[in-house]
């Protein structure tokens, strides 16, 4: 890689590139994210270059390893190109076919394509099918075109052109004024304005500032960040330093989690890519500027997502909150003014300075705008990352881009804004995701979770396991926050192992409000969400807890017991031999029993049942007889 | 640990005592664990009490001041896991392993921790037995993966 010493140097080499590569390249692209990772992605890719190598066409055909798609569910994902023809699930085994196939005859395999559970129909390019079909992916798309490891493939997207308009083109002043008029708030979960906040810390005194990428993505089941600094470090690279540039800042830091092993590799090699190229150090395309990245891996504590947490722990010292005021924009890292944003944000400022803050402006809604990565997940058919414009309903999201709720189980639920968020009923899923009406609806945008819950899902143990969490991630600093999240569990627990007292409901609530009400930091001013929304819309669950013990999602474990329908059991013994407790009794071709006291309530007979039979029933709230009755004899 | 090692990783951050948690968490990555011999040499090279190094390793959850297991097994408990049943595969992995959540058995066989988010939500539940992951597993399945996942020595005197 030679070092860019100007903006004409950049073009020439990025049209070197463009011209190397030919838009009819044959080029195969294979997601290689972390969940595609996990099924298998890098025994793919092993297969492809093992039967590319056979077939003598590695030298013509390109292998891309890409980031996420985004649509997990289906993963790994391979696409062919210049046809675009899109693979999913696909094993090693399928390599051969697929070269034989596609790369050589330029035919499509049918069976590795789409195909719509609703209508049959296959689908042949990624654009076609339904999750991909309803979103607007203007910061997700370059993933599907990028290697990571690779800066050229950033350049052919038109990498880095931001960065040269922000630093030839317009002032610091004007930079921020752009991200000020584009309306870009923070995707961190606040929704603070971005280009405000820039501007406080360019405004701060002092010479040494600091910008730093919040990517201590701790929220469960949210996964955005990690997707983008995994599949294109270099977005968010372009965007903190025009950032830099904006607030006059020369050093930063990208905070990444310790859970991301693959982020923090990815970042690393395209820091050293970058660097080479002259995209970073110093005078950087010849412009005079200097700007310097380092990577600091957190190590394990969610509290560090917080932005003076996160400051504490830049430092080298524990992530405890400090009070706001001083902001960090003026006294951050070590006292300086510093500018911290996340991921998401950053990776948002190439494009609003590429396309210009009205055309930024013209997507969203009025107090929201451009779009909003969310992370779909949990009791839905397509799990994976959706990017909409925001101003989409939760409608459109779940069911016609997540494909509605598996196994004909109806929808409950949908949890928004991570462990802090709130739990939206069937009746809100007209809301339209934007900062200001989900957190009117009682959830809140967050930094962009959505969990969705079927009819088997307990909200009162969802709230449980939210403060679960919370509790044990409080830093302990403030007594409200770690007291009061602790109250909160204590009586949570209680109801839902049956022992909730009359009262209890009450009792959440107060502690709620004094928790909201006088915690140090954000952690524990929202911590109570999880409680009061669900208190909100699923009042009726709590009562039926305390008042009757009773869990109508049939989850609570102490709540629930097993039994077999004598009428239904054909004594085939496949529970008895799957109950890791001895719990079952039983001979061969005679009704089986489970004994109560023995029961773990693991769940595994019911599993083990022949769906044919269904003669092991879960119930709560009933009593359970473990004795056969005398004449109970196989029946049909 | 040999003292060498644990000054080439000091050194490799110039000795700044504000990459405290970075050159623990090498350290930790090198050993599998912090043994005090470890941290009293970071402690006495940086200039830092030991009180603040103990601080820090007590504060982060990544950081284990006991050996681990010959075997790591760690159970996503995150949302989408959860509402997918990962308590349950919790259940299994204590009853195959005999070891709480958070332990390590006395003859150093397994480690099980939960970790908040894998960030594979599309496999959930997930369980990554030494660094392999395992989507959409059963409780069944736990112990079987927990049998043939190189862990059948372990699993056998567990």
């Amino acid at each position: 890689m030679p070092r860019l010493n100007s903006p004409a140097e950049l073009e020439e080499f990025r049209s070197a590139i463009l011209a190397r590569r030919g838009p009819d390249q044959p080029c195969l692209t294979l997601c290689s994210g972390s969940a595609c990772h996990a099924t298998g992605s890098g025994k793919v890719s092993a297969a492809i270059a093992g039967e590319l190598e056979k077939a003598g066409l590695a030298a013509e055909v390109a292998v891309r390893r890409t980031g996420c798609h985004g649509f997990c569910e289906q993963g790994p994902i391979l696409v062919v190109y210049p046809a675009g023809i899109c693979y999913l699930k696909v094993k090693p085994e399928d390599i051969p076919e697929i070269v034989a196939t596609t790369v050589k005859e330029k035919q499509v395999v049918e069976r590795l394509l789409y195909v719509d559970p609703n209508s049959g129909e296959k689908e042949t390019h990624e654009t076609e099918i339904p999750f991909y079909k309803h979103q607007q992916r203007l910061l997700l798309g370059n993933n599907l075109e990028i290697d990571p490891k690779n800066l050229d493939d950033y350049l052919a997207v038109g990498g880095y052109r931001a960065l040269v308009k922000a630093l030839c083109e317009m002032t610091p002043e004007q930079v921020v004024g752009e991200v000020k008029e584009a309306k870009l708030r923070g995707r961190g979960g606040a929704g603070f304005p971005t280009g405000v906040k820039w501007d406080f810390a360019r405004q701060a005194p002092g010479d040494q500032k600091y910008v730093v990428v919040n990517c201590d993505e701790g929220d469960p089941g949210a996964y955005m960040d990690r997707s983008l600094m995994e599949g294109n470090p270099f977005a968010v690279l372009e965007g903190l330093l025009i950032g830099a540039y904006a607030i006059g800042a020369n050093e930063g830091y990208v905070y990444v989690r310790q859970e991301y092993p693959l982020a923090v590799s990815n970042l690393e090699i395209a820091i050293r890519a970058a660097e080479e190229a002259g995209l970073l150090g110093q005078n950087i395309l010849g412009s005079g500027f200097d700007f310097s990245v380092k990577v600091h891996r957190g190590a394990g504590a969610f509290i560090c997502g917080e932005e003076t947490s996160l400051l504490r722990s830049l430092e080298g010292k524990p992530g405890e909150p400090t009070p706001r005021p001083p902001f960090p924009a003026h006294k951050g890292l070590w006292g300086k003014p510093t500018n911290i944003n996340n991921v998401e944000t950053w990776s948002n400022i190439p494009l609003i300075i590429n396309q210009g803050a009205e055309f930024y402006r013209s997507i969203g809604t009025e107090g929201s705008k451009g779009t909003k990565i969310f992370s779909l997940v949990g009791k839905v058919n397509n799990t994976g990352l959706v990017e909409v414009p925001m101003g989409a309903s939760l409608r459109d999201i779940i069911f016609k881009i997540g494909g509605g709720v598996p196994g004909g189980k109806r929808f409950k639920a949908v949890q928004t804004g991570g462990p802090s968020g709130g739990c939206l009923p069937e009746e809100h899923l007209d809301t339209k995701v934007d900062f200001d009406e989900l957190t009117r609806a009682g959830a809140m945008m967050g930094s962009g979770g959505m969990i969705v819950m079927d009819e088997e899902t307990c909200l009162v143990d969802l709230a449980r396991y939210f403060l679960g969490f919370l509790s044990d991630e409080s830093c302990g600093k403030c007594t409200p926050c770690r007291e009061g999240i602790r109250q909160m569990l204590k009586i949570l627990t209680n109801i839902t192992k049956g022992l909730g007292q009359p009262g209890d409901i009450e009792r959440l609530e107060e502690l709620a409000e004094a928790t909201r009400g006088a915690s140090l930091c954000a952690l524990g001013k929202i911590a109570p969400n999880p409680v009061l929304s669900t208190l909100k819309y699923f009042r009726a669950e709590y009562e039926a807890h305390i008042a009757e013990q009773r869990c109508p999602a049939l989850s609570c474990k102490e709540l629930i017991s097993f039994s077999i329908v004598p009428e239904k059991c054909k004594g085939c013994g496949a529970c008895f031999r799957q109950c890791p407790a001895a719990a079952i009794e039983g001979e061969k071709k005679q009704v089986h029993v489970i004994h109560q006291d023995k029961c773990t309530r693991c769940g595994a007979c019911l599993e083990a049942c022949p769906a044919a039979f269904g003669a092991v029933r879960k119930v709560s709230g009933e009593t359970v007889s473990s004795v056969i009755a005398e004449e109970a004899e196989i029946t049909g | 640990m040999d003292t060498a090692t644990i000054d080439n990783i000091i050194d490799k951050h110039n000795g700044e005592a504000s990459a405290l948690i970075q050159i623990l968490l090498e350290i930790q990555s090198e050993n599998k664990w912090l043994p005090k011999t470890a941290l009293a040499r970071v402690s006495e090279k940086l200039a830092v009490p030991m009180s603040q190094i103990q601080h820090i390793t007590t504060f982060y959850k990544t950081f284990s001041l006991v050996p681990r297991g010959r075997h790591e097994v760690h159970v996503c408990m995150g949302t989408a896991c959860h509402v997918r049943g990962a308590e349950r595969i919790l259940d299994a992995v204590e009853e195959a392993t005999g070891v709480k959540p958070g332990e390590t058995d006395p003859e150093l066989n397994f480690s099980v921790e939960t970790v908040n988010c894998l960030g594979c939500c599309a496999l959930g539940p997930v369980m990554v037995v030494d660094g392999e992951y395992h989507g959409n597993v059963s409780p069944a399945e736990t112990t079987e993966v927990l049998k043939t996942c190189g862990c059948e020595d372990a699993y056998a005197k567990a």
